[in-house]
């Protein structure tokens, strides 16, 4: 039987991979310091990764909308409903993680903080994406409209993501990754937290872009 | 056909050929297999019953609307036409076309004339609207028209730019026996000078097609 | 671009000849102003609230009314004629100059009436100026590619602010703080990233929906 989404070979180790990731952040690396609630920080290992993945998920439906544009090739257009649907699902799950995250290290769950304030933004263009398909009958102009609107919301999307929180004062910790703000265990996890995560990602994204086109088969033999 | 500065004549030899063209919608499919070539001096009568696909087909030959299958070839000369600019070559006279209901009959004909590029005098567009029997109603807006004026309008309008292909969809409808009588004489000088394709179940039309084109069959 | 501007003049005179997009912007502005001058009394408020509440009513009135260029042509049906007869990007600049022109027109009535009503001190008019007319570029900008957008989907009028608001809120955001300043009183140079934003939104947002727009305007 032909397997969709990943090969056996791949589940396992994802499967794997992610339950050592979830052993690690619980009890493999000890509570850090510099927060509120130390052990509350292990949270980021779920959080940061979920709400790359849900930027990579627009990112990957622009990317497709673009192709679609330029070919008209259905296909394309699949797979920019697949990204999206992944992007929307990882943006609520990092609002979520992040509320939660907030409430205890800042006080609040919300605060208007600029990259709380850009994933709700982000979530609310998903929440576009989809009502503006939603409206379209015809399957290839809902594609073509669909593709413009992800384009045409790239920017404005970049620039709350990643411009904003630098621009004005933010309650997040700013390019901790980077200078090295954290401890080498901590990295070790937090960057195998992102790839088991990604995997995940890849995994659900692989089953729903095989969905997509059983589905456009279906219609073609239903049309003949 | 004019050249786009207003200039001296220059001659259109267009020629449109159709190859296998079909057109469905989603899973309704209207029809398929459609060839016919048509070179200036030539007419084709569409005919079929409602809902055959007649006005989709001239939406096509237009430009507007793209084939699911088949090709549309406008050729002037060697060169073959882009799609882009199929609708310099087109004029149209449809039912589904509305002009601007708060200008007048010469403003909208001075706009139509602006936005395609060309250069009509005032006197010109007069003139077009008394070869389609609207010569008093130049200041009239034309939301006040009644249906066989508008559809007097929808001839000026087509004939604005002289296309070397003229589309007609159902083009005596609405029209009075004058109005009628203007209709084949624009479909007469079309024939002299272009292409004509007429969609329309009129009998009396049938007849005007060197070729005839029954959808839905 | 002078069939841009033949489509903006058109679009000008049926404007000018039934009123419907000035009358509903002036009366929701002149109903919003009414409404926050009640709401805050004889309070004083800080330039950045007085800022914030400016650019909100500036943009429930765009997404009132920046629609219209394109469900008026759609919904009386000479979408038609206007496809047959003008290339798309002449299409979409004459209604773009259209859109920047009609909430120019209504921000140049509105913020003075406001401020007024807000009892606000403006510390430096002309950079105020300025950021109101970036920041309506910027408004119009992405208003009129969603317009364009929802007048060929089913729902129309009332996707339009959801698909819209996302979009433009780097818009609100930037105006407001430019506006803030401005209000204050500090020097042009102060307001400069805000300003640069606002302008650079301005020419991406027509610069990508001028290279789209016929892939939503073309069947």
């Amino acid at each position: 039987m032909e397997r969709i989404g990943l090969s056996t070979g791949w589940r396992i180790v994802c499967g794997a991979w992610m339950a050592g990731v979830i052993a690690a952040a619980f009890i493999g690396v000890g509570p850090a310091a510099g927060f509120r609630e130390p052990e509350a920080a292990r949270i980021l290992f779920f959080h940061v990764p979920v709400a790359w993945l849900a930027v990579l998920g627009f990112l990957g439906a622009t990317f497709h909308a673009v192709r679609y544009l330029r070919r008209r090739n259905p296909a394309a257009d699949i797979r920019a409903v697949a990204s999206a649907e992944m992007g929307f699902l990882f943006c609520v799950l990092a609002t979520l993680s992040g509320a939660l995250f907030a409430r205890v290290q800042w006080g609040a769950a919300w605060n208007w903080d600029p990259r709380q304030t850009s994933i709700v933004a982000l979530l609310l263009v998903y929440a576009a994406y989809f009502t503006l398909r939603s409206a379209v009958a015809e399957p290839e102009r809902r594609a073509a409209l669909s593709a413009v609107y992800a384009i045409v919301a790239t920017l404005p999307m970049l620039f709350l993501v990643f411009i904003l929180p630098r621009v004005v004062e933010s309650l997040h910790p700013a390019d901790t990754v980077r200078s090295g703000g954290m401890s080498p265990d901590y990295r070790v996890v937090f960057f195998a937290a992102l790839g088991a995560f990604t995997l995940l990602y890849l995994w659900i994204y692989r089953l729903r872009v095989a969905v997509g086109e059983l589905e456009r088969v279906a219609c073609r033999h239903s049309m003949k | 056909m004019r050249s786009p500065d207003g200039g001296p004549e220059v001659p259109a030899e267009v020629f449109l050929a159709v190859r296998d063209l079909a057109k469905s919608f989603g899973r309704l499919g209207l029809f398929r297999g459609v060839s016919f070539e048509l070179s200036p001096g030539e007419a084709l009568v569409v005919t079929g019953r409602n809902g055959s696909g007649k006005s989709t087909l001239v939406r096509i030959l237009c430009g507007l609307l793209r084939p699911t299958r088949g090709s549309i070839e406008y050729r002037v000369g060697e060169r073959l036409v882009p799609g882009r600019d199929v609708k310099r070559l087109v004029g149209l006279v449809s039912p589904d076309l509305v002009l601007y209901e708060e200008l007048t009959l010469l403003e909208n004909l001075r706009f139509f004339a602006r936005v395609r590029g060309l250069r009509r005098s005032d006197m010109e567009l007069q003139t077009l609207l008394t070869q389609v029997g609207l010569e008093s109603e130049g200041a009239r807006r034309a939301g006040t028209l009644s249906t066989g004026m508008r559809q007097r309008l929808r001839f000026a309008h087509a004939l604005l730019h002289e296309p070397p292909v003229l589309l007609l969809d159902e083009p005596t409808a609405n029209l009075d026996d004058a109005g009628v009588a203007m209709a084949r004489a624009c479909m007469a000088r079309q024939r002299s000078r272009g292409i004509l394709v007429v969609a329309t179940n009129n009998r009396e039309e049938l007849e005007l097609g060197d070729q005839i084109l029954r959808l839905g069959g | 671009m002078a069939e841009a501007g033949a489509v903006f003049l058109k679009d000008l005179q049926q404007e000018l000849r039934n009123r419907y997009a000035l009358n509903a912007m002036a009366l929701f502005a002149i109903t919003t102003l009414v409404v926050v001058g009640f709401a805050v009394g004889s309070q004083a408020l800080p330039a950045s609230v007085v800022a914030a509440l400016l650019w909100v009513v500036l943009l429930f009135t765009a997404v009132a009314s920046l629609s219209r260029v394109f469900l008026r042509e759609e919904e009386t049906g000479t979408a038609l004629a206007l496809r047959l007869a003008v290339e798309p990007e002449h299409v979409y600049l004459g209604k773009l100059l259209f859109n920047v022109v009609l909430l120019g027109a209504m921000a140049l009535v509105v913020a003075p009436l406001f401020l007024a009503v807000m009892q606000a001190r403006v510390g430096n008019p002309g950079l105020l100026a300025l950021v109101l007319l970036l920041g309506c570029i910027g408004l119009a900008a992405a208003s009129t590619i969603v317009a364009a957008i929802i007048a060929r989907a089913a729902a129309r009028g009332a996707l339009f602010g959801g698909l819209a608001f996302p979009l433009l809120l780097p818009v609100l955001i930037a105006a407001t703080g430019g506006t803030t300043r401005a209000l204050e009183g500090a020097p042009l140079g102060a307001a400069w990233a805000e300003l640069r934003l606002l302008l650079s939104f301005g020419v991406v947002m027509i610069t990508a929906s001028l290279l789209l727009f016929e892939h939503v305007w073309n069947e």
